[in-house]
C-alpha cells in the first residue's frame, strides 16, 4: 500500500498534495423503550485526496483504495479550476510514524452478547422506575485506522478508536412528558461505560422529578454552572471563537480576537489539549500530520493563543497547533477543538453558593450552539438558589449571551475540574467529532435565562 | 445487489438490499473568495435480513465482499428485534419528478460563475460583508430489492445554493443568509440576492425590546428552527406508539388553530425529499398530518406500522444507510390569507423573527421551542424599525399554534419545508439589559 501511495503522489503540477485513507468497522445499537430496535454493523473503506495549486484547493473523496493516481489527478485538476486563491501552508518537517492505541478493554473486541447484556441492564434500571414512560439508548463503537501521506514525504498510520453512549429516560405524568439524559464517551475503552448503575438510576429519577418542576421566569440571574455545563459553555461560547478559520479572513474579528486582549478575570485560564492520553479528543497527529499539542487560549484572563491548521497558521503568521481534523474520509480537515477546559481556580462550591441571594444552579448538558458572538446552551437540570441554598428543581432552561460580556462576568472559578466525554462536536456539516470538554464549577453574574 | 440478495435468500427467511450511490460536486467560497472545489463519490449498501423472526443489519460501501456482509447481518440478527412484517413486493409507484438532467450537465465552471455573481452582488451592495457561499450539485441512484419481489431503482438530482454573510462592527456581529435547494436546476441567483439584501436593509438599524409577552411573526426560516423539531417528533409513528409523543390519543382531535393544515408530500415535483417510494420500497403518497387544526395521521415505516397495527405510510427513511425510521420528506403548511405587510401593520409592538439559533434545544417531546434570535426585527406601530440583539423567544407548539394567523404566500426553506409566515399573538420574549 505504502508504495502505491508514494507513487501516486509523484509527478503532479501542484504545490502540495495529501492523501488520506481510512478503514473502519463500527457497531451500533439503539434501544427505544424495552426493545433493542437497531443492532447493526458497518464496514467501510475509502479515502480522499486534497491538492493545493496556486492558492486554491481541490478535494476528491472516493470509496475503496483503487486508482489513487487518477484521484490525485482529479483533485489537482479541481484545484486548478478553482485557481488563483491565496491559501497557503505553513512549512512542516516530514513525519514518519505508526501510532497504535491500546485501551484497557477494546470495545470493538467485546462480544456483541456482552455489549447487549450491559445495555439491557441499564435499560431495565430506567424502565423499572415508577413514572418512566420510555427510554432511549444510543451506543456506538468504532475501530478506525487511518493512513496520511503527503507530497512533503510524511507517512503516518494511526489507530483511532472511539466509543459513545447516550442514555435517555422519558417520564410522563401530570399531562406532561419530560426527559433526562446521560452522555459518555471514550477512546474505545469499554470499561468507561461499565458500572454505571447508580448514575443511570439517577437519570430516571431526574426525568420523573422534571414532571413537577416549575418553569423559571425569564430574565437575568446570577448563575452557577456545574463542571459539565461549564465545559459545554467553554466549548461553545469561547472554544469556537478560537478556531482560526473563523477569524483569519475577517479583519474585524481579528481585531476583536487580538492576542493580548483581556477577556476575563485574572483567575481565568482556558486550554485546548490533544495530549492527555485517556481523553476522547486526543491524538498524536492531526489530519495534516501536525503533532497534537497543549495550547493555552486564555491565560490569566488574557487571550494568548488560538487553534490552527497549517493553512490558518500560515495566514496569521503563527505556529500550527495540530487542530486540523476531519470526521472521516468524506471531508477535508478543518480547524477543530480537542479537549477544551477551564483550569481549576480557588473557590469551593459552598463559597460560591453562600454569596448568592437569588440565582440559579444549572447542571448537565442538553445541547448547545453558537454563532461566534452569541451562544445558547441548555441545561439538563436546574435549581433555584435562595439565600445561599440550592432549593427546588426547575424545568429545563436555555441560557444565552454574548461571549465577551459573559466571560468577563465570571466572578468565581471552582477547585473541582471534571472532564465530560459525552456527545460530539458539529461544524461545517462534520458531526459528531470526538471531543471532550470540562471545567470546575463557575459562577456567572447577569446571565440571561430564557423562560416563561 | 441481486447477487447479494440471492446469497442471502439461501440462509435467511427474508432479505432486503438498499443501495445508494452518489456523486456530488461543490464549489465553496470563503470570505468572498473561491476557496475549494470538491467532488465526492460514495456508495452505501445496506443488507437487512430476517432470520428466525429477528432482524439483523450490516452495511458497507461496497468495498468488502458480500459473504462477509451477510455474516455480519446474520450475527446481529441473533440479538435483533423480533419482527412480524413482510417486506413489500413490487408496488405501483406514483410518477414523481426526481431527476433533472440539467443538474447533471451543469459544468463546474458555470457553478463557479454563479457563486461569483452571488458574492459580488452582495458585497457590491454592502461593502465589508464577508460571504461564505456554496453551490452544490449531486446525483444519486437509489435501489431497493428484496426477497418478496420488490426491485425498484430511481435517479435523483439535487441542486443547492446557499450564502451566509457576516458584517462585523466592533463587538457587533450581523449574520444574514439564505439558501435554496431543489431537484432541478435553479434559474439563477436573483432570489437569493433579493432576500439577503432585504435582510441587510431591515437590519441596518438596531432596536431594543424588553422582556415581556409580545406578538411575534415567524418567517419560514424561524418556523423551520422553532416549530419543526417538536412537530416532526410528535407525528413520528414510533414515538406515538411508545407514548412519547404528546399527540398520542389525539387522532381526530382539534389540537391546533383551525386555519392550520400540515401535510407531508413525497410526490411534490422536484422536492428535495421527493421519491416514488420510500427507502423500504413502499409507494409514496401525500399524507395529511394536520387538517384544519385536527390531528389526522401519523408517519409510519413498515416495522412501526406492524407494531401499531396499521399500514406503512411510505415514510421509511434511512438517511443514506442504516435502519429505516419513520420521518417526513417535504412538510408543507397551507397558506392563509393575510399578507406579511398587514400582519406587521396590525402590530403596535412586536417582533419578526428571521433566524433563530438553538431552536431545537428545548424539550421537543413536550412541544417546547426556544432560542436566541440571531436575526430579528422589532416592530413599532406597524413598522419594522430595526434589528434586535440579545433576545430570546420561548414557547410551546401546543399552546402557541392554537391561535395563529397564516401568511398568504408560502416558500420553501431549507430542503424539506414549505410554509407561509406565521403570526402568533402571545410569545414570551426575553431580552438582556432592558
Amino acid at each position: 500500500m505504502r508504495e502505491q501511495i508514494t507513487d501516486a503522489l509523484k509527478g503532479h503540477e501542484s504545490d502540495y498534495i495529501e492523501i488520506h485513507l481510512e478503514q473502519s468497522q463500527s457497531t451500533g445499537m439503539v434501544y427505544q423503550g424495552n426493545r433493542l430496535e437497531e443492532i447493526g454493523r458497518t464496514s467501510v473503506r475509502g479515502g480522499n485526496v486534497r491538492a493545493l495549486v496556486r492558492g486554491s484547493w481541490g478535494f476528491a473523496s472516493f470509496d475503496g483504495f483503487a486508482g489513487l493516481r487518477e484521484k490525485v489527478a482529479l483533485a489537482v485538476m479541481e484545484a486548478r479550476l478553482a485557481g488563483g486563491g491565496d491559501a497557503w501552508f505553513s512549512p512542516a518537517e516530514p513525519v514518519m510514524d505508526k501510532v497504535s492505541w491500546s485501551p484497557r478493554k477494546y470495545a470493538s473486541s467485546v462480544m456483541l452478547a456482552s455489549k447487549k447484556q450491559l445495555l439491557d441492564n441499564y435499560n431495565d434500571i430506567i424502565l423499572s422506575s415508577p413514572s418512566i414512560q420510555s427510554s432511549a439508548i444510543n451506543y456506538r463503537d468504532v475501530q478506525r485506522t487511518t493512513i496520511f501521506a503527503n507530497s512533503e514525504g510524511s507517512y503516518i498510520e494511526q489507530e483511532k478508536p472511539d466509543l459513545s453512549l447516550r442514555i435517555t429516560a422519558i417520564a410522563s405524568g401530570a399531562g406532561k412528558v419530560r426527559q433526562a439524559g446521560l452522555s459518555l464517551g471514550s477512546r474505545g475503552d469499554f470499561t468507561e461505560i461499565e458500572g454505571l448503575d447508580d448514575q443511570v438510576r439517577n437519570v430516571a429519577r431526574r426525568a420523573e422529578a422534571l414532571l413537577y418542576a416549575p418553569q423559571l421566569k425569564g430574565g437575568e440571574y446570577t448563575v452557577i454552572l456545574d463542571p459539565v455545563l461549564a465545559g459545554v459553555f467553554t466549548h461553545e461560547a469561547f472554544g469556537h471563537l478560537s478556531e482560526s478559520d473563523f477569524v483569519y479572513q475577517n479583519k474585524e474579528l481579528r481585531q476583536l480576537m487580538a492576542l493580548g486582549r483581556r477577556f476575563g478575570d485574572k483567575g481565568l485560564n482556558i486550554v485546548d489539549d490533544a495530549t492527555i492520553p485517556e481523553l476522547r479528543g486526543s491524538y498524536k497527529y492531526d489530519d495534516e500530520g501536525t503533532p497534537g499539542a497543549r495550547t493555552y487560549l486564555i491565560h490569566e484572563g488574557i487571550l494568548v493563543g488560538r487553534l490552527h491548521s497549517r493553512e490558518t497558521a500560515s495566514r496569521m503568521s503563527e505556529a500550527p497547533t495540530g487542530n486540523a481534523r476531519a470526521i472521516n474520509y468524506l471531508f477535508p480537515p478543518i480547524v477543530r477543538m480537542t479537549n477544551t477546559f477551564i483550569e481549576p481556580g480557588g473557590s469551593s462550591f459552598a463559597d460560591m453558593l453562600s454569596e448568592i441571594k437569588e440565582g440559579v444552579y444549572v447542571k448537565d448538558w442538553y445541547g448547545g450552539m453558537t454563532s461566534l458572538e452569541m451562544f445558547t446552551f441548555s441545561s439538563g437540570e436546574a435549581y433555584m438558589i435562595r439565600n445561599g441554598k440550592v432549593e427546588e428543581l426547575l424545568s429545563s432552561l436555555v441560557l444565552t449571551g454574548n461571549v465577551f460580556t459573559t466571560l468577563a462576568n465570571i466572578d468565581a472559578i471552582g477547585d473541582d475540574l471534571e472532564m465530560n466525554q459525552g456527545g460530539g462536536c458539529g461544524k461545517g456539516g462534520q458531526s459528531p467529532l470526538p471531543v471532550s470538554n470540562g471545567s470546575p464549577h463557575i459562577r456567572i453574574q447577569h446571565c440571561l435565562v430564557g423562560g416563561k | 445487489m441481486e447477487g447479494l440478495l440471492s446469497l442471502a435468500k439461501m440462509k435467511v427467511q427474508q432479505a432486503e438490499v438498499f443501495s445508494v450511490s452518489s456523486r456530488e460536486t461543490t464549489v465553496h467560497f470563503e470570505a468572498n473568495q473561491l476557496k475549494q472545489v470538491h467532488s465526492k463519490e460514495s456508495a452505501m449498501k445496506v443488507l437487512r435480513v430476517m432470520k428466525d423472526g429477528r432482524i439483523g443489519l450490516a452495511a458497507g460501501n461496497g468495498t468488502g465482499d458480500s459473504a462477509a456482509l451477510l455474516d455480519m447481518a446474520i450475527e446481529t440478527s441473533q440479538f435483533g428485534i423480533p419482527v412480524d412484517f413482510q417486506f413489500p413486493g413490487l408496488g405501483s409507484y406514483p410518477e414523481v419528478d426526481t431527476f433533472d438532467s440539467q443538474v447533471e450537465k451543469i459544468a463546474t465552471e458555470h457553478m463557479i460563475e454563479l457563486g461569483r455573481e452571488l458574492v459580488s452582488r452582495l458585497t457590491g451592495y454592502s461593502p465589508g460583508l464577508l460571504c461564505d457561499a456554496e453551490i452544490i450539485k449531486s446525483m444519486h441512484t437509489i435501489g431497493i430489492v428484496n426477497s418478496q419481489g420488490c426491485h425498484m431503482s430511481y435517479n435523483k438530482s439535487i441542486f443547492a445554493m446557499g450564502v451566509e454573510g457576516m458584517l462585523v462592527k466592533d463587538t457587533d456581529m450581523l449574520f444574514v443568509g439564505e439558501d435554496e435547494s431543489s431537484g432541478c436546476l435553479s434559474a439563477g441567483v436573483d432570489i437569493l440576492v433579493e432576500r439577503v439584501i432585504r435582510q441587510l436593509d431591515l437590519a441596518a438599524r438596531n432596536a431594543a425590546v424588553s422582556t415581556k409577552v409580545l406578538p411575534v411573526v415567524f418567517t419560514p426560516h424561524a418556523i423551520a428552527s422553532a416549530f419543526m423539531v417538536p412537530l416532526s417528533s410528535a407525528f413520528n409513528g414510533k414515538l406515538v406508539y411508545e407514548g412519547a409523543s404528546a399527540l398520542k390519543g389525539k387522532l381526530g382531535k382539534q389540537v391546533f388553530d383551525r386555519k392550520l393544515s400540515l401535510w407531508d408530500d413525497a410526490t411534490v415535483e422536484y422536492g428535495v425529499g421527493s421519491r416514488p417510494c420510500d427507502d423500504e420500497g413502499v409507494p409514496s403518497q401525500r399524507i395529511s398530518l394536520i387538517d384544519k387544526g385536527v390531528v389526522s395521521h401519523f408517519l409510519y415505516d413498515l416495522h412501526t406500522a406492524a407494531l401499531a397495527g396499521t399500514r406503512s405510510t411510505g415514510s421509511g427513511g434511512r438517511g443514506g444507510g442504516g435502519f429505516p425510521k419513520p420521518g417526513p420528506t417535504s412538510l408543507i403548511i397551507g397558506e392563509g390569507d393575510v399578507s406579511l405587510g398587514s400582519m406587521v401593520a396590525g402590530m403596535k409592538e412586536g417582533l419578526v423573527v428571521e433566524h433563530l439559533i438553538g431552536g431545537g434545544q428545548g424539550d421537543a417531546l413536550s412541544g417546547d421551542f426556544g432560542g436566541n434570535v440571531l436575526l430579528g426585527y422589532k416592530v413599532e406601530n406597524g413598522e419594522m424599525v430595526g434589528r434586535v440583539k440579545d433576545t430570546m423567544v420561548a414557547g410551546n407548539v401546543y399552546r402557541d399554534l392554537r391561535e395563529i394567523v397564516l401568511g398568504d404566500e408560502a416558500r420553501w426553506v431549507g430542503s424539506s419545508l414549505r410554509t407561509p409566515w406565521i403570526y402568533s399573538p402571545r410569545i414570551s420574549v426575553s431580552a438582556k439589559g432592558v
